[in-house]
C-alpha cells in the first residue's frame, strides 16, 4: 500500500515532489513516493488533455486521496503527448502520471529532502 | 496564536502503533494508522476500535432535570426509561443546531450527554445559563474516556451480550469497569465503552488484543458519511434547522422546547433546502464547500472505501431533493454529474 520508500537515480527530481525521467526527446512525469505517503492511499487521479501545453513549476493535474487533494506540478514544460489514465478508466493510481514533449529540461535537482509534511501549499484541502 | 493540543490517556500508545495525529477540534487526534481503507473495511466486515475521548460528557442531574432537558433538547425524554439512549439535537430560539448528542438516562433523575468535542464549551455555556434550581450541570469530560468499538463481530470479540441498540449497562471487558453504550456513528452493530480515563490504557490493549483494529478518525468519517450520519460543523450548524437537515424525527414538535416554534413553522411551509446524500456518477470526489448547481452545496464529501467512488451530503434546493434527481457539482471548475440517493448510501446488501 504505502509506496517503496526509494528515490532512483535516473530520475530528475522537483521540489515540490515531483519527477521526471528523460527518455530521448520525451519525459514520463510522475510524483515521489513521499507525496503518495503523505497523502495517504490515492483514489484519484485528475489527468491533463493529451496535448495539453504545461509549464514548469504549474499544476497540471491532481492527485487525491480519502481526505486531500494535491496538484501535481510539472517539473519541466512542454506538451502532454499521453496519461496514464483513461477518462473513465479505472486503474490504480501509479507513480508515473503522464509522458510529455519537453521544451525545456529540467536541471538536475538532486534528491528532495525528507521533510516530514509536504508543503502547506500543496495541500488544498485536509479536513 | 498557538494553543497547546490536548491529549487523550491513549495519546502514547496511538504515536507507538504508528498513527498519524492531527489537531482536530483542539485536540491531537489520530487520523489513521494502517491507512483509511484498510480501517474502513475493518469497520464493516470484523471490528475496529476509535478513541474518541474527545468527546464531551455532561452529567445533569436533579428532581428537575428531566424539566430542564426537555426545555432545550428536541427530542422527547418521556420516551425513554433508565437503561436508555436517544439522538437528539440541542437547538437555539432559531431552531439551529447548537449540536446534536446521545442522552443517557441513568435513572429517572439523573442523564449523561455525550456531546461533540468541539461544541463542549458552547454545550456547557447554553445548558449552564438555563439551570434552574432542582437541576445540575456538571461536565464531567475529564473523568472519562471513551472508545468505540464497532463492526459487525465488536460484541462478540468483546464478550458481551446482545443488547438492543440505543441501550447501555455498566459491564466489564476483561476485568475493567465500564458502561457498555449500544451506540455508534459508523452504521455497524457495536458499542461504545465509557471508561474512567485512568483505565483506558488498560481497556484499550485489551479490546487490541480481542482483535480489533485500531481506526482513526479518517475512517470514523468515511464510515459516518456511507450511512448519511450528519457531521456537526459540516452538515449541521446553529445556521441550519433540523427540518431543512432531514432530522425531523428526532424533533418532538408537540412540546415546547427551544426554538420548537420556528421548526412547526418552517415544517408547515416547507423547508427551501433540504440536506441530501448523493453518489457521484462520473470520476470525481466532492468536497465540503463545493457548489452544487441551482443553489447548493456540499457540506461533506469523500471517496466511499465500500462504493469505491465519490460520495456526499448537500444543501440542494428542495424541488431537487428527491432521490434519483441529477445534481452537478463544481469540482474545483469541472462540473461533474452526481444522483441524489435515498439514506443511507451504503447498505450491506447491496455491496458485491
Amino acid at each position: 500500500m504505502a509506496a517503496s520508500e526509494t528515490y532512483p537515480d535516473d530520475l530528475k527530481y522537483h521540489k515540490e515532489h515531483d519527477w521526471a525521467r528523460i527518455e530521448g526527446g520525451e519525459a514520463v512525469l510522475g510524483i515521489t513516493w513521499f507525496a503518495q505517503d503523505s497523502l495517504g492511499e490515492l483514489v484519484h487521479y485528475e489527468p491533463p488533455n493529451e496535448g495539453d501545453t504545461i509549464s514548469k513549476d504549474s499544476a497540471y493535474g491532481e492527485v487525491e486521496s480519502v481526505k486531500a487533494v494535491s496538484d501535481v506540478i510539472a517539473p519541466l514544460s512542454g506538451e502532454v503527448l499521453e496519461v496514464n489514465q483513461k477518462d473513465g478508466e479505472r486503474r490504480p493510481v501509479r507513480g508515473r502520471l503522464a509522458r510529455a514533449d519537453p521544451v525545456g529540461r529540467c536541471r538536475r535537482g538532486g534528491v528532495p529532502s525528507r521533510r516530514r509534511r509536504v508543503q502547506a501549499s500543496r495541500r488544498r484541502s485536509l479536513s | 496564536m498557538a494553543q497547546t493540543l490536548l491529549r487523550t490517556p491513549l495519546h502514547d500508545r496511538h504515536v507507538a502503533l504508528g498513527a498519524r495525529m492531527v489537531p482536530f477540534a483542539g485536540w491531537e487526534m489520530p487520523v489513521q494508522y494502517e491507512g483509511v481503507i484498510p480501517e474502513h473495511k475493518a469497520v464493516r466486515s470484523d471490528c475496529g476500535v476509535f478513541d474518541v475521548s474527545h468527546m464531551g460528557e455532561f452529567e445533569v442531574e436533579g428532581p428537575r432535570a428531566t424539566e430542564l432537558l426537555q426545555a432545550t433538547l428536541s427530542n422527547d425524554l418521556e420516551k425513554i426509561g433508565p437503561g436508555r439512549a436517544q439522538y437528539t439535537l440541542l437547538t437555539n430560539e432559531r431552531g439551529g443546531i447548537i449540536d446534536d448528542l446521545i442522552v443517557y438516562r441513568l435513572d429517572e433523575f439523573r442523564y449523561l450527554l455525550i456531546v461533540n468535542a468541539a461544541n463542549r464549551e458552547p454545550d456547557r455555556r447554553w445548558l449552564r445559563e438555563r439551570e434552574i434550581p432542582g437541576s445540575d450541570v456538571r461536565d464531567v469530560s475529564d473523568e472519562y474516556a471513551l472508545l468505540a468499538v464497532q463492526g459487525p463481530r465488536a460484541i462478540e470479540r468483546l464478550g458481551l451480550p446482545q443488547a438492543e441498540q440505543f441501550t447501555f449497562a455498566e459491564g466489564e471487558i476483561d476485568g475493567i469497569h465500564c458502561l457498555v453504550n449500544r451506540t455508534g456513528y459508523t452504521g455497524e452493530d457495536g458499542c461504545e465503552l465509557l471508561v474512567m480515563a485512568e483505565d483506558a490504557g488498560e481497556l484499550w490493549d485489551r479490546v487490541l488484543v480481542r482483535g480489533a483494529v485500531p481506526c482513526g478518525l479518517g475512517a470514523r468519517d468515511t464510515l459516518r458519511l456511507e450511512v448519511c450520519y450528519p457531521l456537526h460543523g459540516n452538515d449541521i450548524t446553529p445556521e441550519t434547522d433540523a427540518i431543512s437537515a432531514g432530522l425531523g424525527w428526532c424533533c418532538a414538535l408537540d412540546k415546547e422546547f427551544s426554538g420548537a416554534q420556528e421548526l412547526r413553522e418552517i415544517k408547515a411551509l416547507g423547508p427551501v433546502r433540504k440536506l441530501v446524500p448523493f453518489v457521484m456518477e462520473e470520476k470525481a470526489i466532492p468536497r465540503q464547500g463545493m457548489a452544487i448547481e441551482g443553489g447548493g452545496e456540499v457540506t461533506s464529501g469523500t471517496h466511499s472505501p465500500m462504493l469505491d467512488k465519490g460520495i456526499g451530503l448537500g444543501y440542494v434546493m428542495a424541488d431537487a431533493a428527491t432521490p434519483d434527481s441529477a445534481l452537478t457539482i463544481d469540482v474545483r471548475g469541472r462540473a461533474r454529474r452526481g444522483r441524489v440517493v435515498k439514506r443511507p448510501i451504503y447498505h450491506r446488501e447491496e455491496a458485491d
